[in-house]
C-alpha cells in the first residue's frame, strides 16, 4: 500500500497552511495543560511538519512501522511537542492524549522516546539524529529501497562535532534520498546562539551537500524545497530554514527567553486567541 | 610473548605463545555473515587494527568505514540497526567508550538496538600508552542498562562470542584480543554460553574467579601451583553483564579463599561484581584482587606493564599463594 497523506500536485498551499495552524493549536493545548514546554521550537517547525506529514511523506498513520515508509527523524528531541501535534493530527496518536504532554506516565514526553508510535528516534541528547539518519538511508541504499529519509536538526546542533562527522559520511556514501532540514531559529539553551554557526548554507555546500536556503515559515517555500529535494543528484540535500521561535503567536515571537516557555495559568487564553487572530 | 622493553607495531599481536589463531574475530564474523545477510561490518579507520579484514575481504560490499569518527560510527550503526541490519562495529575500546559513550547509551542501548561493538586493546594488551589501553571500559559499559558486556579468554572464545553476539538481543560490547591470539580453551569441548560462568578447574585450596585473558593466566598459574601441592579452582566469567551471581556465590562457597583476576582496573569490573554478589548473598571469604590500580598506567611494553601490575603468570601465582 503506497500511502501518502498528500493531495496530488499542484501543492495545496492553503490546505497545508491550515494544517500547520491546526498543529500550532494542538501545541498550545499541550503546553497549556502542563503550563510550560518547548513551545517556541514546536511552533517554528509547524510549517515543515505540516508539509512533511500532509504533503510529502509516504507514511501510513495506522501503520507507523510500515517498512516501505519514508522516515522523519527529529534530532532535536525537545521539539517533541511539534511531532506530537503532527502525529495526533494525522491519526497515529489520539487527540485526547494532547493534555498529557510532559505528564506522569504520558507517551508524549517533553523529549521524544521512540517507544511512542510514529517516533523514529529517541532524542534529547543533541546531535545524534543526523548520524542515525545516515545509517537509515544507508540501509535503504544497501537494500535498494526507494524510501526517503528526512531529518531535522537545529542551528545549535551545528556546534556539536558529531553533526559534521555525519555530514561527511552522508556525502561519502552518496545518500541522495537523505534530506536534512536545518532549523535556524537563532536560539539555544543559554539564549541567542552563543557560538556563531554562520554561514550555515556555505558550510553544508562545503561538505558536499546540495543546499538551498528558505524561509521555513512560508509554506510555499517549504513546499518548493521539498519538490527540489525530490531530484536525485548523487549527494544528500540540506535545506537551511530560517524560522522564528514562537511563530504564529506574536507575544512568544517577541520573547527573549524562548528556549523553554512558561506562561501563567491566566495567560493561556490570550495566547490561544493570538494564534487564532494571526491566522485570521 | 614479546620481549620486555619492546613495543611491537600497531598491527602486531603481543601474545604469540603456543597455538594461536590469526584474527579470530574477523574470521568468525565472515562465518556469521554467510548465514546472516543482515550482518554488516563497520569501523572507524581501524579496520586493519581490529582484525575485521577477513570479513571485509569476504564481503566487501558489506564493509563500511566511516573514517576517524567514533560517535558517527555508533550513530550510523544505530540507524542501520533500526532499519533491519545487524552492524558489527570495531574500534579500540578506549574510543568506543570514552568517545562514543553517549551514543552507545542513548542511540543504541536505550532503543535496545542490535549493535555489536567489538573493542580491541582491552586493559594492558598494547604498549601504546594509556590513551590506547581500555582499562576502565567494563566499568563504563556495565553501568548502561540492557547492554551485554563480554570479556573472552582466548581465540576459541572470541570466535564463539562473535557467533553468539548475533543471537543476543540488543547492544553487545565485547573486548577482543587481536592478531595472533592464543588458543587456550579447547574448541572441541568448550562452549560459551551467554550470561553463564564456567568452572574450568576444580581444587580445594583457593578459588580464582577470572575473566578475559586473565583466565588463561590463571590456568597456567594453577598448573604451576599444582606441582607444589596447591590445588586451585577456577571459575571463568566471560559475561560481566549479565553477571552470573549465582554461579559466583556457589563457587565461592566451595573454597576457603578467593582471588579475582581481571585485565581492568579493580574498581567497577569483575572484582566489584564479585564483592557485590557475595555481599548480597551474605557470604564472606578472604579476597585478593588482581587487576590494574586506580591510576593511569605508566609508559612501557606489555610484558613490562603486565609484570608491574601483577597480571603476568608470576603475578597470579604470587597472589594465589597469598
Amino acid at each position: 500500500m503506497a500511502v501518502t497523506n498528500a493531495p496530488v500536485d499542484p501543492a495545496p498551499i492553503g490546505f497545508l497552511e491550515e494544517k500547520a495552524h491546526r498543529l500550532r493549536r494542538h501545541m498550545v493545548k499541550m503546553a497549556s495543560g502542563k503550563g510550560q514546554g518547548y513551545l517556541g521550537q514546536g511552533l517554528d517547525i509547524a510549517d515543515l511538519l505540516a508539509a512533511l506529514y500532509f504533503y510529502e511523506m509516504r507514511y501510513d498513520p495506522a501503520d507507523p512501522k510500515w517498512p516501505e515508509r519514508d522516515r522523519f527523524l527529529l534530532s532535536t528531541g525537545h521539539y517533541s511537542i511539534g511531532l506530537w501535534a503532527a502525529l495526533v493530527e494525522c491519526g497515529t496518536l489520539r487527540t485526547d492524549e494532547l493534555s498529557t504532554y510532559g505528564g506522569d506516565g504520558s507517551r508524549l514526553d517533553m523529549s521524544t522516546l521512540d517507544s511512542t508510535p510514529g517516533v523514529e528516534m529517541t532524542g534529547g541528547s543533541l546531535a545524534q539524529g543526523l548520524g542515525q539518519a545516515v545509517g537509515v538511508a544507508l540501509a535503504h541504499k544497501l537494500d535498494k529501497r526507494d524510501a526517503k529519509v528526512f531529518v531535522e536538526l537545529s542551528d545549535g546542533e551545528l556546534q556539536e562535532g558529531s553533526t559534521w562527522e555525519a555530514a561527511m559520511a552522508g556525502r561519502q556514501f552518496k545518500l541522495d534520498k537523505l534530506v536534512a532540514f536545518i532549523d535556524c531559529n537563532g536560539i539555544q539553551a543559554d539564549g541567542k546562539l552563543v557560538l556563531d554557526v554562520e554561514p550555515v548554507a556555505d558550510k553544508w555546500r562545503a561538505f558536499g551537500w546540495d543546499t538551498m536556503e528558505i524561509d521555513g515559515n512560508r509554506m510555499a517555500e517549504v513546499v518548493a524545497a521539498l519538490q527540489w529535494a525530490r531530484v536525485e543528484r548523487g549527494v544528500p540535500k540540506a535545506v537551511v530554514m530560517r524560522t522564528v521561535p514562537g511563530k504564529g503567536i506574536p507575544t512568544l515571537e517577541k520573547r527573549e527567553k524562548a528556549h523553554f516557555v512558561r506562561v501563567g495559568d491566566d495567560e493561556w487564553g490570550a495566547i490561544a486567541d493570538e494564534l487564532e487572530k494571526t491566522r485570521g | 610473548m614479546a620481549k620486555a622493553g619492546t613495543t611491537l607495531g600497531m598491527g602486531v599481536s603481543e601474545a604469540v605463545a603456543g597455538n594461536f589463531i590469526m584474527a579470530p574475530f574477523g574470521k568468525a564474523l565472515a562465518e556469521v555473515a554467510r548465514n546472516r545477510p543482515e550482518v554488516l561490518g563497520l569501523t572507524a579507520d581501524l579496520g586493519k587494527y581490529t582484525d575485521i579484514i577477513p570479513f571485509a575481504e569476504a564481503f566487501p560490499d558489506r564493509y563500511l568505514n566511516v573514517g576517524m569518527a567514533e560517535q558517527n560510527l555508533i550513530a550510523v550503526a544505530a540507524g542501520l540497526a533500526k532499519t533491519g541490519k545487524m552492524p558489527y562495529c570495531t574500534t579500540f575500546g578506549v574510543f568506543a567508550t570514552r568517545r562514543a559513550y553517549d551514543f552507545i547509551c542513548i542511540a543504541c542501548a536505550h532503543s535496545n538496538l542490535d549493535v555489536k561493538i567489538f573493542a580491541a586493546l582491552p586493559g594492558i594488551t598494547t604498549g601504546y600508552g594509556s590513551t590506547h589501553q581500555a582499562f576502565e571500559d567494563t566499568a563504563l559499559m556495565r553501568a548502561i542498562p540492557d547492554v551485554t558486556v563480554i570479556d573472552p579468554c582466548d581465540a576459541t572464545e572470541i570466535m564463539q562470542v562473535t557467533h553468539a553476539a548475533a543471537t543476543i538481543k540488543g547492544t553487545v560490547y565485547v573486548r577482543i584480543q587481536r592478531g595472533n591470539v592464543p588458543v587456550v580453551l579447547d574448541p572441541k569441548t568448550y562452549r560459551f554460553v551467554p550470561g553463564k560462568a564456567q568452572r574450568l578447574r576444580i581444587g580445594k585450596d583457593v578459588g580464582v574467579i577470572s575473566t578475559g585473558l586473565m583466565t588463561a593466566r590463571a590456568l597456567e598459574a594453577a598448573e604451576r601451583l599444582a606441582k607444589d601441592g596447591l590445588n586451585v579452582s577456577i571459575l571463568h566469567v566471560p559475561s560481566l553483564k549479565p553477571f552470573d551471581a549465582d554461579a559466583v556465590r556457589a563457587f565461592a562457597a566451595s573454597v576457603p579463599r578467593i582471588v579475582t583476576a581481571e585485565n581492568h582496573v579493580v574498581s567497577g569490573g569483575l572484582a566489584s561484581l564479585v564483592v557485590e554478589a557475595l555481599y548480597d548473598g551474605g557470604l564472606h571469604r578472604p579476597l585478593t584482587r588482581i587487576g590494574l590500580p586506580d591510576r593511569f598506567p605508566e609508559c612501557g611494553s606489555v610484558p613490562y606493564l603486565q609484570e608491574k601490575y601483577g597480571l603476568s603468570v608470576d603475578g597470579v601465582v604470587k597472589a594465589i599463594r597469598g
